[in-house]
């Protein structure tokens, strides 16, 4: 990082992702901040400020009522709001409160309430028997969803997927649900996922099409969960325990962009640049390469979506992608592991909590912790969102030397 | 409806130009940087430049993306195309009209032109006109 405070992850929780019926946000986002703090063995008196992150709640689960219940010490609450990136906006926030040197210690969470929500894109069309009349930036005339393409999120992620292969002349869609055959068998290890069946080819091919050539099992399940973390300042942690030190984690780099313009970026979100743009800071920033990294967390809200992110992470060639995941590469046994949680596929994408879940996933592994699909021996990872509009955050991580 | 009084026809949406008989797209060109836009513009997003010209964007071109969308919100026809087509360098969305929504029929880079169609009249008798892109087959329009 560019500033001498280091900066570590002291302490961090994901709940179990599925459906809670008896858990409100509050209380999902509650557990996951009393077992952060256990965790990083401080509690909230330690806490100098907090950042919290919940999009469709509409303020039920801000930072002020999590800290109702689990302890209202009057420490500034940043609540944060980023789509897709949320979570990491709220990491990001608090890495940059201890950076400034407000305090040396702080929380961040996120929590969605998301099972039965289906759908996630634009409100419905409208009144069919409105009158034609002109309205908003464009003047239309009425609602332009399905009628001037798609603005759900399954048909923008599949249309960004489709835009690869055409950019670098592939045809053969078969890739997208292999990447998604990938990702459900990598969640057959990991209790915590909503999901957690393999499913073939044939299955998932032949599932419930959505968005061609997304079926169901290549979107992301939406689902309740929360994830929350304590970070500390490096110097802060010196004066801990050795068993805190030794399994705390490094945040090497920590990184938010947004989308620069490029032509037709108001036309189809460009989701490509701005992590590449990330993904340039953060390694620059961490002092490693993409050919350091034992394991990757990127954002799988489709199956369409992963393929592009291995190039824009930089973790092929320009261009390389499809032959990237054809050579095994991605696979957990393979060089660079991507997705060994399950992914936003099938651990499941409770939007706010994700990119906090990222960040515990590769601190799982990095504490060796992560039971039975515990990557070896693994040093350095990196957690990668995107939020459509467009938001980016990239976190590095790298184990303790301790 | 069946009101015979001269139905007065609106675009869909305030960047289609129906003139008769040739009805295009038009953007707001940067006067600086030429970005090209299809709002109402602040700003040029690219460069912060204030100046705009309006331009009429290219008829035809080629599919540079493309969903077949099963799957909507309420009130949205399905199975529909969602495209995203390359008309000689400003990119453009809509739908692929007069084309099977099947991955048989639709394919990355073929040539496509822009079509209008009508999305009914209201009950003040106004017809609203839509624009999509169909397969360009080469022949002449009719």
């Amino acid at each position: 990082m560019s500033a001498s405070e280091e900066i570590w992850v002291l302490g961090i929780n994901m709940t179990k992702f599925g459906k809670h019926p008896d858990l409100d946000a509050v209380d999902l986002a509650s557990n996951a901040a009393i077992a952060a703090l256990a965790d990083g063995g401080v509690t909230m008196a330690d806490i100098g400020v907090v950042a919290a992150g919940n999009l469709l709640g509409n303020g039920a689960a801000s930072g002020q009522n999590i800290l109702k219940q689990i302890g209202q010490t009057g420490v500034p609450i940043y609540n944060v709001s980023n789509a897709c990136a949320t979570g990491a906006t709220a990491l990001r926030t608090v890495v940059m409160a201890i950076r400034a040197g407000e305090t040396d210690m702080g929380l961040a969470i996120g929590v969605e309430k998301l099972s039965g929500v289906g759908l996630l894109g634009p409100a419905a069309s409208g009144n069919k028997d409105a009158p034609w009349e002109p309205k908003g930036r464009y003047d239309a005339v009425g609602g332009i969803d399905g009628r001037l393409g798609t603005q759900a999120m399954p048909g923008v992620f599949a249309q960004v997927g489709m835009e690869y292969l055409h950019t670098y002349g592939q045809t053969d869609v078969s890739v997208f649900a292999k990447i998604s055959e990938k990702n459900h068998s990598h969640s057959t290890l990991n209790p915590l996922a909503a999901y957690s069946k393999a499913m073939t080819y044939d299955q998932i091919v032949n599932d419930v099409m959505i968005s061609y050539p997304n079926t169901r099992a290549m979107c992301s399940a939406n689902c309740d969960g929360a994830a929350a973390a304590v970070l500390v300042s490096g110097s802060k942690l010196k004066t801990m325990s050795l068993e805190q030190r030794r399994r705390a984690v490094k945040i090497s780099a920590s990184v938010l962009t947004s989308d620069p313009y490029q032509e037709a970026c108001q036309v189809l979100p460009d989701v490509n640049t701005l992590t590449r743009n990330a993904a340039k800071i953060a390694y620059e920033q961490a002092g490693v390469g993409p050919q350091d990294l034992d394991l990757v967390e990127l954002h799988d809200c489709f199956a369409t979506a992963e393929l592009v992110h291995y190039d824009n992470l930089m973790l092929c060639a320009e261009g390389d992608a499809v032959a990237f995941f054809e050579s095994g590469a991605p696979w957990r046994d393979g060089s660079t592991p991507v997705n060994v949680s399950g992914g936003l596929q099938s651990k499941g994408h409770p939007i706010s909590a994700t990119g906090i879940a990222n960040v515990w996933e590769i601190c799982h592994h990095l504490r060796g912790e992560a039971g039975d699909r515990q990557i070896e021996g693994a040093k350095v990872g990196l957690a990668h969102v995107i939020g459509l509009g467009s938001a980016c955050g990239v976190h590095v991580l790298e184990k303790s030397s301790v | 409806m069946t009101n015979t009084a001269a139905t007065t026809q609106v675009p869909f949406v305030g960047y289609l130009e129906l003139n008769a008989g040739d009805p295009h797209l038009v953007a707001h060109e940067c006067r600086k940087c030429h970005a090209r836009f299809f709002d109402r513009r602040n700003l040029c997003a690219s460069c912060s430049g204030a100046d705009f010209d309006l331009v009429r964007v290219a008829t035809r071109g080629t599919l540079r993306s493309f969903s077949i969308v099963a799957f909507a919100g309420p009130g949205v026809e399905v199975p529909f195309v969602a495209a995203l087509v390359d008309c000689d360098g400003t990119t453009v969305r809509g739908n692929l009209i007069n084309c099977e929504p099947t991955p048989d029929a639709v394919h990355l880079g073929m040539p496509v032109r822009l079509a209008t169609y009508s999305l009914g009249t209201d009950s003040n008798g106004v017809e609203a006109i839509n624009y999509g892109f169909e397969p360009d087959l080469g022949e002449e329009k009719r």
